[in-house]
Formats: structure tokens, sequence, C-alpha cells
């Protein structure tokens, strides 16, 4: 991450562009990429102790070495932990390093509500499991559901404001790709030439955007509740718990969809390079994707067959569930002949993506037996469900983000990852994963009930049995971790120079420098066709054989030397200021670091503390806080946002293409 | 295509923010009769609260004309009319200020049932969003007496009109359906 | 806690093998399984599940082969000679064929299920047993409107007679306040229904055999979610019959001894709360009466107690009644719920303890 545009410096913003404080201040998309993806393996690493724990607890029948109360609170920030706190902001450090890069930008659109989005994140995780020290972490499980979530013993009060922070975090996140990726596609990058990832982080961001305030409104419910004595779900008083349940899936279900369509996204450009083939049927991918997104609002009720719905909607609700099979599998069909008559190449990145489409399928397969109406009544909150669920979110989006991992880290340090390594993490967790989870199906039928500190004796041998294999799945998972861990830090320094196209990829990620330079590209592309990067390599003859290009076609790549073409300051909007030189003397807009949105999202920590105790001093702070920092971020020079050059200058790079 | 990042950030995040307000009338709508034995809907003022409606919606009109007159260059004219937009919206945040306090007063309190927990967080948060909304206005007026804001930039004004207009549309719906619905519906 | 629970769970373990090898040779009866159906509740949906399971298995085969073949037939083999394979973008007749046959066989999986749906949730024609489930922290209550009978954890029922289950949640006591949702599930006789706290639920359920069939509630609910299991005891006609007469009958007063001595204690505990505070021991005079505890006028005709999760004999017994959150962790002090310490000395156990067994 070389910073070779060197900045003019303006009074009162930050100019380091190394060292510690270079990272707390930078607006840099692909360093806070880096960061949210640090700060992602912290957390996971908590939640895995955290999943060792409750398969310590469940090694064996009729032991407590953690009492009911522990583990209670473990189970419900294992959730927690490994849905906010783990596969979003993973899914949030590619959009970061990527969507850029991808569309052929120089940034995203705000790029210090980008660095805020981070720190909200990050200072959200830490309030959240501030909570271990200040009387206990949540225990009324990931979905608190009141009434017993708005006790005071359930410690609920962190859970509806830390997940409100991490909601704010989310939703600035998405207004920032959102418009991004509408506005800053490099000229002639249509939308159906856009990656299939882009497409799915377009469709994931207005997820987020849609589902986000619905669990706003619900957490702020909860929050009244648990601290300002509302009535909201209070049955005493005609309350009813069922509204929340209501809200929380109606954001819930979307949520799912929200952690596995960026890995989809990934996988969908993972296949197509390893089979050197392009994908299969790009426009029937991107339509399912959008499809799923869409469907995915009419499904949320299938979480709660078990409660008072009546005939009519548990009908409703199976039929829509069940059809959502349909989308999917024409993306794992799509997957599948993507490979077909191909010629696969079988590195770290291809293998979790094929295990990610073999794996989905089972845990997807699973979900549509729940939605099987009258036997969901036996699956509901069983064994069962853990299994479906671990076996899309591990075995989905966890195996497609860590595709993601191995294949884009040259791109952000150029250098590979260890090929070995990589194999041997790949087969470990995969052999884990089906050691941790696949038992889990039966245990579940056999009668094991969810979210249960004991196993009872009385469920048999058998089901005793399947849950030792499940916990010594974890050792074989945290050894493929360490493995995993090992890879990356020793490749940091120590990879094989991967040069800048490793893969022979095919998206204009690739057409620049490997680590990214500073300014992204040294020139914006110009795109003509989907696959750019490719067809820049390549060309097809007649017969749909492809043939290479001779070098030095991609007219508009400049290298080092910085001999510019003509389209290089289309993405001169007045939003992205900053002023950097590029090697040519040429101005370059990169975006200011500033110290600002760190400094602003502190006060989210006393505001936090204010709403969670009922504090209305504390809460004052924040807020102040708050506003205050807003101010100080509107008050800095020359930024992002500010509009000094006149108002009707001509607009955006992709203006130019339609 | 060719909108400016920011004013399509505004619309982006105002489409978010209609489900915000979606959910939170969904459950008023829900606990409208389940008062508990408190008071319930008859305990509105209609035309008191219509007067304090019409104020707020008349304070989208001056916030058009704040726009346009920024549109012309006009910083002195576009001042005059953000400062009535923001003096109506204090004028209704006044208004909602007496009107809960009448309320608490005559046994309508927060934890009373879950019609009023649904009624004051309902028109809190958008009470809240006025409240954001003056202090936008206020900025944008000091910083175009301190240069921050020059003549040629009224995308600035327009964003901060679109949030303001929005507030005022979720008003509309807040007020018919929180207010004017119900009461019709209790009393006819 | 730990060392409590230590003490508890290694017995708990024999009797879990006890019950084990029991089962074993029972056969199915008695397991908390969802793939041994004992009831026609049951049954139905373990039948359709059995053909979508299979159906499940086929597209497993079908794509995981697919994925298998296209790894083994088009790798990269060492003799390649580096050029590019064909570059197909996609093919419109197939993207048809594999959206329509999902469709299809969605659409033929969906009808008896909507069927079954509508079918085992109507309100059985033939004559049957109405049953109340009442949820509290962590146990539930049973009470049958046609007997007046109370009982709690082991639900009875008579064979081959369908049983609607009429289902709410209530703590303390059956009202409403600081009630939360539970869910009722004997896996053998039907599939798991909440309980509600502001809205009664149903549940059909029926055995055909005599046993004793497993459950567990089945929503978390809180710090000892784990410790509300239940039971149902399905006998024949004649022996539910004979179970209900003897439920009907009061309980005997104990005329001198410690156990008339416990039943003093039972009702006077001087300045700590009475056991007859939160239980009733109905003894023929007024009403019998839901409490904050569970009804303990037959309390010996059960097996386990305190949520089902332990034998019900005097050792344990008195340990309940001595330190009832070694057992069952319940937190009295902290939110009210459950069962509190009082504090007994030996002396008012053991007078205590004599005294409950004489409930039968
Ligand atoms: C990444 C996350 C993710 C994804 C993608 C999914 C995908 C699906 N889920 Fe899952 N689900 C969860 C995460 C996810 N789920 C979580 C976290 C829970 C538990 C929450 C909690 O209670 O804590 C849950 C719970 C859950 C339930 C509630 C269970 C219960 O508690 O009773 C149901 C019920 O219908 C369900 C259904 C489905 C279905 C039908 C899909 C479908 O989208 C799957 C579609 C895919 C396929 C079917 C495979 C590929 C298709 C083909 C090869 C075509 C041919 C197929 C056929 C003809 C069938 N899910
Ligand atoms: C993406 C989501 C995700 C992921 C990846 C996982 C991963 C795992 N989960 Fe998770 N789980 C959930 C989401 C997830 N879970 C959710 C939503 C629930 C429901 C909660 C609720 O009911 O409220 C749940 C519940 C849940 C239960 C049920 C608890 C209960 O109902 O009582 C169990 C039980 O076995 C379990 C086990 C595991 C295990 C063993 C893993 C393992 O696969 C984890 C493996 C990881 C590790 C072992 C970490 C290893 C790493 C290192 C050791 C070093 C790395 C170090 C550095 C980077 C510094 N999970
Ligand atoms: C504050 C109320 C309260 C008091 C006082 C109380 N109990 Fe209990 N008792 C309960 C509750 C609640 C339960 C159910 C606990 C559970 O299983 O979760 C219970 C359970 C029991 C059980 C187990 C019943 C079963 O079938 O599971 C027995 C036996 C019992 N109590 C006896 C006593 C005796 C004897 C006393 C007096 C010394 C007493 N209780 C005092 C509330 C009380
Ligand atoms: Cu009751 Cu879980
Ligand atoms: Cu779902």
């Amino acid at each position: 991450m070389s910073n070779t545009a060197e900045k003019t410096r303006y009074s009162g913003r930050p100019s380091s562009d190394k060292g510690l404080v270079s990272w707390l201040t930078t607006t840099d998309h692909k360093r806070i990429g880096v960061m949210y993806f640090i700060t992602v393996l912290v957390f996971f690493t908590l939640g895995g102790i955290e999943s060792g724990l409750i398969r310590w607890q469940l090694a064996q029948a009729e032991q407590t070495p953690l009492t009911e109360e522990i583990y209670n609170q473990v189970f419900t920030m294992h959730g927690i932990t490994m849905v906010f706190l783990v596969v979003m902001p993973l899914s949030a450090a590619f959009f970061n390093y990527l969507i850029p890069l991808m569309i052929g930008a120089r940034d995203v659109a705000f790029p210090r509500l980008n660095a805020f989005s981070y720190w909200v994140y990050l200072f959200g995780g830490i309030f959240l499991y501030s909570s271990f020290l200040l009387g206990g972490a949540p225990n009324a499980s990931w979905v608190g559901y009141p009434p017993i979530s708005t006790e005071a013993v359930s410690n609920m009060g962190f859970y509806a404001v830390g997940l409100n922070i991490l909601g704010v975090s989310s939703l600035a996140a998405a207004v920032n790709f959102i418009v991004t990726i509408l506005n800053m596609r490099a000229p002639g990058m249509t939308f159906m030439r856009m990656p299939v990832f882009i497409w799915m982080s377009l469709v994931t961001n207005f997820l987020v955007l849609f589902a986000m305030p619905i669990i706003a409104v619900a957490l702020f419910m909860l929050l009244a509740d648990i601290s300002f004595g509302a009535q909201f779900f209070d049955p005493a008083t005609g309350g009813d718990p069922m509204l929340y349940q209501h809200l929380f899936w109606l954001f819930g279900h979307p949520e799912v969809y929200i952690m596995i369509l960026p890995a989809m996204g990934i996988v969908s450009e993972i296949l197509p390079v390893g089979s050197r083939k392009p994908l299969f049927g790009y426009a029937a991918v991107v339509f399912a994707g959008a499809a799923i997104g869409f469907i995915g609002f009419g499904v949320w009720a299938h979480h709660m067959f078990t409660t008072a719905l009546g005939p009519v909607a548990r009908s409703a609700f199976g039929l829509t569930t069940m059809f959502i099979a349909v989308p999917t599998g024409i993306k794992i069909f799509n997957w599948v002949f993507t490979m077909w008559g191909g010629k696969l190449r079988f590195h770290t990145p291809m293998l979790f993506s094929i295990g990610f489409v073999s794996m989905f399928v089972i845990g997807g397969l699973s979900g549509v037996m729940h939605a099987i109406v009258p036997h969901n009544a036996q699956q509901h909150d069983t064994y069962f469900v853990v299994a479906h669920f671990h076996y899309v979110l591990f075995g989905g989006a966890l195996f497609g983000l860590i595709a993601g991992v191995y294949f884009w880290f040259p791109k952000v340090t150029g250098r590979l990852m260890n090929e070995g390594l990589g194999k041997v993490h790949f087969w470990t967790w995969l052999l884990g994963f089906n050691l941790v989870f696949g038992p889990m199906h039966m245990s579940g039928l056999l009668g094991q009930p969810r979210r249960t500190a004991v196993l009872p004796a009385e469920l048999g041998g058998t089901v005793e049995l399947y849950n030792l294999i499940s916990s010594i799945g974890v050792l074989v998972i945290t050894g493929s971790a360490l493995v995993f861990l090992y890879n990356l830090v020793t490749s940091v320094r120590k990879g094989q120079i991967a040069g800048q196209d490793p893969w022979d990829a095919r998206t204009l990620e690739w057409l620049t420098e490997s680590p990214t330079p500073h300014v992204n590209f040294y020139a914006i592309p110009t795109v003509t066709q989907r696959d750019e990067f490719w067809h820049r390599k390549y060309a097809e003859d007649d017969a749909g054989r492809a043939v290479a290009v001779p070098a030095g076609a991609s007219e508009d790549h400049v290298p080092e030397d910085g001999s510019g073409s003509g389209d290089r300051d289309t993405d001169g909007s007045a939003g992205d200021a900053g002023h950097g030189d590029g090697a040519d003397g040429e101005h370059i807009h990169m975006p200011d670091p500033s110290y600002w949105p760190l400094v602003q999202t502190l006060g989210f920590f006393p505001a936090g503390y204010g709403m969670v105790y009922a504090n209305p001093w504390l809460f004052g702070l924040g807020l102040l806080w708050l506003v205050v920092g807003v101010f100080g971020w509107i008050n800095e020079p020359v930024a992002e946002g500010d509009d000094d050059e006149p108002e009707d200058a001509p607009t955006p790079a992709t203006a130019a293409v339609r | 295509m060719g909108v400016d990042h920011r004013k399509l950030g505004i619309w982006t995040f105002l489409g978010s923010e209609f489900l915000f307000f979606g959910a939170f009338v969904a459950a008023y709508l829900l606990y409208l009769t389940t008062t508990a034995g408190g008071p319930g809907v008859e305990i509105f003022d209609i035309p008191f609260t219509s007067i304090s409606s019409f104020v707020l919606l008349m304070s989208s009109l001056t916030m058009v004309l704040a726009h346009h007159a920024h549109t012309q260059g006009d910083l002195r004219r576009m001042r005059m009319w953000i400062l009535a937009t923001a003096g109506q919206g204090m004028v209704f945040l006044g208004g909602q200020v007496f009107e809960f306090n009448v309320f608490v007063r005559e046994g309508l309190t927060l934890t009373t049932s879950p019609f009023a927990s649904s009624f004051y967080v309902l028109t809190g948060f958008h009470g809240a969003h006025v409240f954001i909304g003056i202090v936008l206005l206020l900025s944008l007026y000091t910083f175009s007496l301190t240069g921050k804001v020059k003549p040629g930039q009224h995308l600035k004004t327009e964003m901060i009109g679109l949030y303001w207009h929005f507030v005022d549309i979720v008003w509309v719906v807040i007020f018919t359906v929180v207010y004017l619905i119900p009461e019709i519906a209790v009393l006819g | 806690m730990r060392e409590h629970h230590e003490s508890r769970r290694p017995r708990r373990r024999s009797t879990g093998l006890l019950l084990a090898t029991a089962l074993v040779l029972a056969g199915c009866s008695g397991d908390q399984s969802a793939l041994s159906p004992a009831g026609p509740y049951a049954q139905d949906p373990h039948d359709l599940i059995v053909i979508v399971t299979v159906i499940a298995l086929v597209v497993f085969v079908f794509v995981q082969g697919l994925i298998i073949y296209s790894v083994v037939k088009f790798r990269t083999r060492k003799d390649d000679d580096g050029s590019l394979p064909v570059q197909v973008h996609g093919n419109t007749k197939l993207e048809i064929v594999w959206t329509m046959i999902p469709a299809v066989i969605l659409a033929v999986i969906a009808v008896p299920t909507v069927q079954m749906i509508f079918s085992t949730m109507e309100e059985p024609e033939d004559e049957h047993l109405v049953v109340e489930v009442i949820g509290h922290r962590w146990w539930f209550e049973y009470y049958y409107p046609d007997f007046d009978v109370y009982t709690a954890n082991e639900m009875v029922i008579p064979t081959d007679t369908p049983v609607r289950l009429e289902m709410i949640a209530g703590d303390p006591g059956h009202s409403q306040d600081s009630a939360v949702i539970h869910s009722f599930w004997i896996p053998a006789l039907a599939g798991k229904q909440d309980l509600l706290p502001n809205h009664t639920t149903f549940l059909n359920m029926q055995a055909d055999e005599p046993g004793t069939y497993l459950g567990q509630c089945a929503e978390y609910c809180g710090l000892s979610h784990v410790n509300m299991r239940a039971r149902v005891h399905a006998m024949e006609a004649a022996d539910f019959d004979q179970w209900v007469e003897e439920q009907s009958t009061p309980a005997e007063v104990p005329d001198g001894g410690p156990e008339a001595e416990g039943r003093e204690l039972f009702h006077d505990l001087g300045d700590r709360q009475s056991c007859a505070a939160c239980h009733q021991v109905w003894e023929g005079d007024g009403a019998r009466s839901p409490s904050q505890g569970p009804d303990l006028t037959h309390l010996m005709s059960r097996d386990e107690f305190a949520g089902a999760i332990v034998d019900l004999d005097e050792e344990t017994l008195r340990q309940w009644l001595a330190d009832p959150n070694s057992i069952k962790p319940m937190q009295y002090e902290v939110n009210g719920i459950g069962m509190p310490d009082l504090d007994l000395t030996d002396d008012e156990l053991d007078a205590l303890v004599a005294y409950l067994l004489t409930l039968q």
C-alpha cells in the first residue's frame, strides 16, 4: 500500500501517510477495508472461543463446566458476534476494498463517511463486549425475543443499543456503497457490464438500507421497554411480544441474504477465473440475486411457524419460502455450468468456491425442509435448525468470504498466500466443519433442542455421540484456523511476489498494480465489455475460442511513468476533493485523511451507556459529542462533500457513456 | 445518472427513513386501542394539532422559497426564508412539547400503555427529526454568514430542503394516521 | 453452583443410562425423537418429511454429482496445451429447464404441505379430551377442565383419544405479569407449539400406544430453559379413568407424627413465606385453584419433579427443599421466579419431607 501521490497539505487535516496516525485518520477505502478485515479476525477469534465453550459444555451429557447463566451469555454473544461482528463486516471489508477498484473509481463516494462506518463498527463491537465487565453480557439469544429480553437479568440493554450502533455503521456504509456503485462507475461500465460481485453488493446494500431501519425500530422499542418502562411488549398491559418477532424477522430474513449475497458475488468472480471461462448465464445470476433480495422480504414468518400464526399465514409463508429455492437453484446451476467444459485450476480460492457451492446446497436443502410447515414444528428450535444455518453461514458465507481472502490477498499485499498451507487449510476446514455441523442434523431430529445449557442424558447415547463428534470437530477447525492465520501473517512478508495478474483474472481491479497504488488507477479505464480486463488480454474467435491479444492493448492503462490518457480526470466530481499530484504533475483527486470520523464516533460510548443506564447526562454528553463532531467534520478544510466548485460542473464519470 | 453524490446519498438515506417511520406507524396502528385503561385517542386535540401541522406544512413552502433564492444567488433572501422555516419548525416543536405536557397531565405517559408508548415514541422520533432539521437550518444560516456556504452552492440548501420536506411528508402521514382517522373512527 | 451441579448430574446420568437401556429394550417408546412418531399428529408430518427428504437427497446427489463430475472431468490435465476452453456464455434452454424443474418439484410438495397445515391444526372432529397447558418459568402446569384436576410436569392422557391442548403462558399463578414465551413439545406425539403470554394457542396430540413420551420446552425462556422438561404418560382408557379418580380425591390429612408436624410447617413457617403461599394441597374444602408453584395434592403420584428433570425420591426432595438452586438455578432472590430457598432447619426438612411423602 505504497502511497505514491504526494499531497497538497491543508492546515487542520492530518497529513502523514505512514505510521499509526495515518491509519487512525485514513479515509482510503483500501486501508479501511484492511482495517475491517483485521478487526474481523479478532472478533472471529472471540466468536470462535465462545463456540468452543459451547461445544465444551455439550461434549458430554449432564456436565456443566459453565453454569446455565454463563452458557446463556456465551451462546447469545456467539450468535451476535458471528452475525454482526464477523460476517457482515467481513463483507464490508470486501465492499470497501473492491467496489471502487472493480468499477474503476479512485475511492468511494464519501470517504470520511466510510471511515466513520468503520469506527462505529469497531466501537459498537467494543461496546457490546464491554457488557461482560459490566454485570454480564446479553443472555436472551441473538434474536432477543421479549418478554425475557426486557427483564433486567437479561442484560439486553447492551444488545438493543449495541446493535443499533452497529446498524448506524451498516446504514452509513450502505448509503455510501449504493451511491458509489450508481454514480462512480468508470466510463462504459453499464449495469450489465458490472461484475457480479458489484451487482450482489448493490443488492446487499439495498437490503441493508431497507432492513436496518426495521430492526432499529424493534430495538428502540425494546430499549424503551428495558430502560424507560415503555409498554410495547409487556403482556400485562396488552403489549404483544409477537410484534417484536415480526419486526425482528422482517429484518432478520433479509439479513441472512445480506450475509450470503456478498459471498455469492465473490464466488461468481472466482469460479470463472478458476475455470478460465466466463460466468455461465451472467444475466440469470444477476437477476436471480435481485429476485432473492425481493422475495427475501416476503418470507420472514417462516421463523415463526410455531407461534400464534394461523393456518392461512402458515401456508402463505411456507409457499414463499419454498419458492426462494428457485432463484437460488438458478445460481447454483449456473455456477456448476461455469465449471462445465472449462479447464479448472484448483488453487485455494477455487477450492473454497467449490466448497461453497457444495456446502451451501446442503444448507439450502435443509432450509427447504424447514419450509415444510407441518414438520417445521418438529425441527424448529432444534439442532436441525442449528445445522441448517451453520451450513449456509459457515459452509456458505464464510467459505465464500475466505475464498475471497485468498483470491484478493495478492491484490492487497502484492504477495500470494502459500498454496500448500492454503490447501491444508481448505481440507481441514471442510473436514472440521462437516464434523461439527453434519451430526447436528441427526441430533436435532432425535430431539436435541437448541439454546439448552445442558445436554440431557435422556436423549440417549446416539445423541451424545453426535455431540461428542461435533465437539471434536471444533478442535479440527481451530487447528485449521491457526494454519490460516499463520499463512496470512507469514505471507504478508514472505509470500511469493504476485505480479499484477496472478490468477489470469477478468475484472478491473487487476488492471492496476498489486499492491494497489494509492490512486488506484493512474488513469481511469474505459470499459467496453463485461470482464473488461480479460478482453484486453484475449479476444474470442468465431468458435468461441479465446486467443491472446498482444500486450499493450490496454490503451488507457498508464504504467508508472504516468503518460496519462485523456479520460484521466473523469471522476473529478465535486465529491472527492483532496488533491494529489499524479506522477506527471497532473492533479489526481484523492480524499484527505481526517481525525473527525474517529473523534466523533467515540461519542457513541457516552451516548450508548447513557441509553443502557437511562442516564440523561451521559446520553446528553454523547449527543453533544456527536453533534460537535459533525461540525468539526463540516468545518474541516476541503473535503469530499464540499462543493467549492460551481454547482453545475459536469458530473461523474459514468454520465459520459449511456 | 448525473445526480450529485450527496443528493443521491440523501435520497438513499430517506428511502431508509421511510421504513423506519413505516414500522413505527404499523406498531401504533396495532396498539391503537390497547390503552390498558388509560387515555386513548379521544385525548387528542385535533384543532390544536391541525394548527401546528399547518405551520409545519407552511414551512415546506418557505423552504422552497429559500432554495429558490439560493439558486438565484440571493443569500440575503435565502437566509430570511431559512429563518422563517426554522422558526416554523420551532413553533411546531413547541406545540408538540405543549401537547405532550397536556397529555401527561391527563394521565398519558410513556409507561401507561402500549398505545401511549407507541404514540410517544412515534411522534417523539418525528420531533427529533424536526429538531435535527432545525439544527441543520440554523447551521446553514450561520455558514452562509461566515462564507462557508457560498451563493453558488445551493445544493446544500437543496439537500437540507429534501430532508425537511421528507420530515414534513412524514408528518402528514402521521397526522392523518395517528390523529385524524382514529379520532374520526372513535367519535363516528 | 458448580459443586451442586456435580452432586446432581452424575445421578441423573445413571438414570439416563438406565433409561437408554430400557429404551433399547422397549423399542422406541419413550424417547424424544421426531423420527419415531407414536400418534397420527406426529405420523402425518413425518410421512411428509420422509418424501421431502428423499427429494432433497435426490437433488443433493444430483448437484454434488454434477460438481464432482465437473471437477474430475474438466480439471486441467498435465498434458494441457495451455489453450483456453471454449468460451460459453450461457444457454437459454438450460436456464429455463433449471428454473422450471425445481419450481415444479416445489409445487408438487406444496400441495400436501398446505393440506396438512390445515388438517393438523383444526379441532379434532371425534370426541376429544381437553387439557389446558400453562407454561411457567420453568415448569409446565396442566389443568383438566372436565375433571377439575391440576397436575404438573407429567401429563397423563388416554390412548387412542385425540387430545386438544389449550395453551397459555403465565407467571406467577395464571397472571400475565412477567410471563414469557414457552413451547410445548412432545416429538413423538406432535410438533411443538408456542405458549404465549396473552394469547391462547392450540395443539392436537394423540398417542396410539401406552407409554411415556419425553419432551422439552422448546422456546428459549431464560436461565433454566434447559431444565423445563415435560412428559406425557399415555395409558389405556381404564387406567386413565382410575388416574382421574385418584387425582380427584382430596389429600389425606396426617393425624400425628412428623407428617402432621410437616403439614403444620407447610402452612406456617413463621416469618418466612409458607409453602402454602405458593402451593396447594387440596384437602377437600374450597376449590382447587392454580397457584404460583405446582399443585402438590398428589405430588407422589409423579415420577419426576422440578420440571421433570430429577427423579422424585426422598433424598432429592430433601435436597430440593434445602437448596432448590442446586437442582435447578432459578435466582428467586433476584427476580422472584421459581422456588425460594427458605433456610429450613434439618428438623423442618425432616418433617416437611415426611409430609410430602404422604401426598400419594
Ligand atoms: C446465510 C444465511 C441463510 C440462508 C442463505 C438461508 C437460506 C434459507 N433458509 Fe434459513 N436460516 C438462517 C440463515 C440462512 N438461511 C438462519 C441464521 C436461521 C436461524 C435463525 C435463528 O432462529 O436463530 C435460519 C432459519 C430458517 C428457517 C426457520 C427454521 C426454524 O427456526 O424453524 C427456515 C424455515 O423455512 C429457513 C429456510 C430457508 C430457506 C428455504 C432458504 C433458501 O434460501 C435456501 C435455498 C437454496 C437451496 C434450496 C439449494 C439450492 C437449490 C437447488 C439446487 C435447486 C433445486 C432445489 C429444490 C428443488 C428444493 N431458514
Ligand atoms: C456466521 C455465523 C456463525 C459461525 C461462523 C458460527 C460458527 C460456529 N458455531 Fe455458531 N451460531 C451462529 C452463527 C455462527 N456460528 C448463530 C447465529 C447462532 C445462534 C445463536 C442463538 O441461538 O442465539 C449459533 C449457535 C451455535 C450453537 C448452538 C448453541 C445453542 O443453541 O445452545 C452451536 C453449538 O454447537 C454453535 C457452534 C458453532 C461452532 C462450533 C462454530 C465454529 O465453526 C467456529 C469455528 C471458529 C473457531 C474455532 C475460531 C478459530 C480461530 C482461532 C482459534 C484463531 C484465529 C485467530 C486469530 C485471527 C487471531 N453455534
Ligand atoms: C415463592 C413461592 C414458593 C414457595 C414459598 C415454595 N415454593 Fe415450592 N415451588 C415453587 C415453584 C415456582 C416451583 C416450581 C419450580 C420449577 O420446577 O421450576 C416449586 C416447586 C416445588 C416442588 C416440586 C413440584 C413439582 O412437581 O415439580 C416441591 C415438592 C415444592 N416446591 C415444595 C415446597 C415446599 C415444601 C415449600 C415450603 C417449605 C415450598 N415449596 C415453598 C414456589 C414456591
Ligand atoms: Cu420454557 Cu423454555
Ligand atoms: Cu429466514
